[in-house]
């Protein structure tokens, strides 16, 4: 599974940086970020572009998996 | 006008910036919590003071003038210098439109990183100046520091009649809401951050930020005004709330009627939605009656969750927000359809009860 790191980035890379894997990887993107709305975000971003997205608390942030 | 093209050396303002604009206000929740602690200051003549988070201090200096002293500056919201220089000052001087004052005397206040060129600086000074002068008001110096992230704006002085204060509360029942500038500028500074945002978008959210509250203060000024601010940091329903509370008032939002910026629910849907929407939303949670909006739960998730991102969107260089009685209502729209205003007015809500009215804000999709 592809994993992008954007914890402790800003908004709106966080959303950019999950443009860009989506564009280049087919199957399951995992995005970490650190705070709560970046986790919306990337979750807004993966159902406007018909994928899913489910997430989970993590030590120091959150996971986004994008299916 | 294209307020974000890179600088020639490729480097880009608002790089330099986590928050730009308005969106990098501190939370009000934090804000509150700081300010009860300090001391209460009190004078027969301070006629506006911070209790009731107002946009300026109104001090009584004669029967027939008040002092309005009010401070703001901010992070580049664009790349441009002069643009950003321009909103900058805008939004300053809003402070002084939406207390009803006319801005007369102004300062500015910058941060600006040593090893940048100084032209970028003289770039954005005169952005500011070149509002100032719109305003009919003069700039007389201010103070500079080196930082590592440029910040500009000004403290502005202005008059008003001690009678004809806009104040942020006195909303009565029955009032209408009305809304100067169209909604969308965090969202969309968000898109054109990201690169995503379209050429239509990107000009006309600049042309909504550099654009001065005067005419529409002046326009105002010929009506009877119950209760004044601006929008800014805190989004529509932020300052909703505020106006709401300090009057003791409950307040519906149409959701439908509030003018929006173009594309703006797109990008919200695309998750271009600054974390000061999130921190708005938290904080008028308690207060907010969500109606026929399809949310649920505590993240207020769901198919209508589009229409909270943009209610709480932190504008910068918002417009006026005025509580008017319903029979003058009709009349002002009529006049600023008349004036050819440069952004969209609208008929946001109505205040359906005050005194007892609790400060709640109720929303409703469609009529």
């Amino acid at each position: 599974m592809r994993i992008v790191d954007a914890r402790g980035l800003s908004c709106p890379e966080p959303v950019m940086l999950t443009e860009d894997a989506l564009k280049e990887v087919k199957g399951p993107v995992k995005v970490l970020v650190t705070e709560p709305h970046q986790r919306m975000n990337v979750e807004k971003y993966a159902k406007d572009h018909g994928r899913k997205a489910a997430s989970e608390e993590t030590e120091d942030g959150f996971a986004v998996v994008i299916e | 006008m294209n307020g974000n093209t890179p600088l020639s050396d490729g480097i880009r303002l608002t790089q330099f910036a986590k928050h730009g604009g308005c969106a990098a206000k501190i939370g009000p929740d934090t804000l509150s919590r700081v300010l009860e602690r300090l001391p209460k200051f009190s004078d027969p003549s301070l006629l506006v003071g911070f209790e009731t988070s107002d946009d300026a201090a109104v001090y009584k200096v004669a029967d027939d003038i008040a002092v309005i002293q009010t401070l703001d500056f901010f992070t580049p919201v664009v790349d441009d210098p002069y643009t950003f220089g321009q909103v900058a000052a805008a939004n300053a001087l809003s402070d002084v439109y939406a207390m009803g004052g006319e801005p007369k005397i102004a300062l500015n206040i910058v941060e600006f990183p040593g090893e940048l060129d100084p032209d970028i600086l003289g770039e954005i000074l005169r952005g500011g100046a070149d509002k100032v002068h719109e305003a009919g008001a003069v700039l007389v110096g201010g103070h500079s520091i080196q930082d590592d992230v440029p910040k500009y704006g000004l403290s502005v002085t202005g008059f008003v009649h001690p009678d004809k204060i806009y104040k942020n509360y006195g909303c009565r029942e029955g009032d209408v809401l009305i809304l100067t500038k169209q909604l969308g500028s965090g969202i969309v500074n968000t898109a054109v951050k990201a690169q995503m945002a379209s050429e239509e978008s990107a000009r006309e959210v600049i042309r909504v930020m550099t654009t001065l509250n005067r005419k529409a203060k002046e326009t105002a000024q010929k009506y009877n005004v119950h209760a004044c601010t601006d929008v800014t940091g805190f989004g529509l329903l932020g300052h909703c709330s505020e106006m709401a509370s300090a009057s003791g008032a409950q307040i519906r939002i149409n959701v439908g009627d509030v003018a929006y910026m173009h594309g703006v629910k797109e990008y919200a849907q695309m998750g271009l939605v600054p974390g000061g929407a999130y921190r708005n939303r938290k904080h008028v949670a308690p207060l907010l009656d969500t109606g026929n909006l399809d949310v649920t739960g505590e993240d207020m998730g769901g198919p209508d969750e589009v229409w909270l991102d943009l209610l709480c969107d932190p504008q910068t260089s918002g417009g006026l927000l005025l509580a008017v009685p319903e029979e003058e209502a009709g009349n002002m729209l009529e006049e600023f359809a008349r004036i050819g205003m440069e952004t969209e007015v609208s008929v946001v809500g109505k205040v359906l009860k005050s005194g007892s009215g609790n400060g709640r804000i109720c929303l409703r999709k469609g009529k």
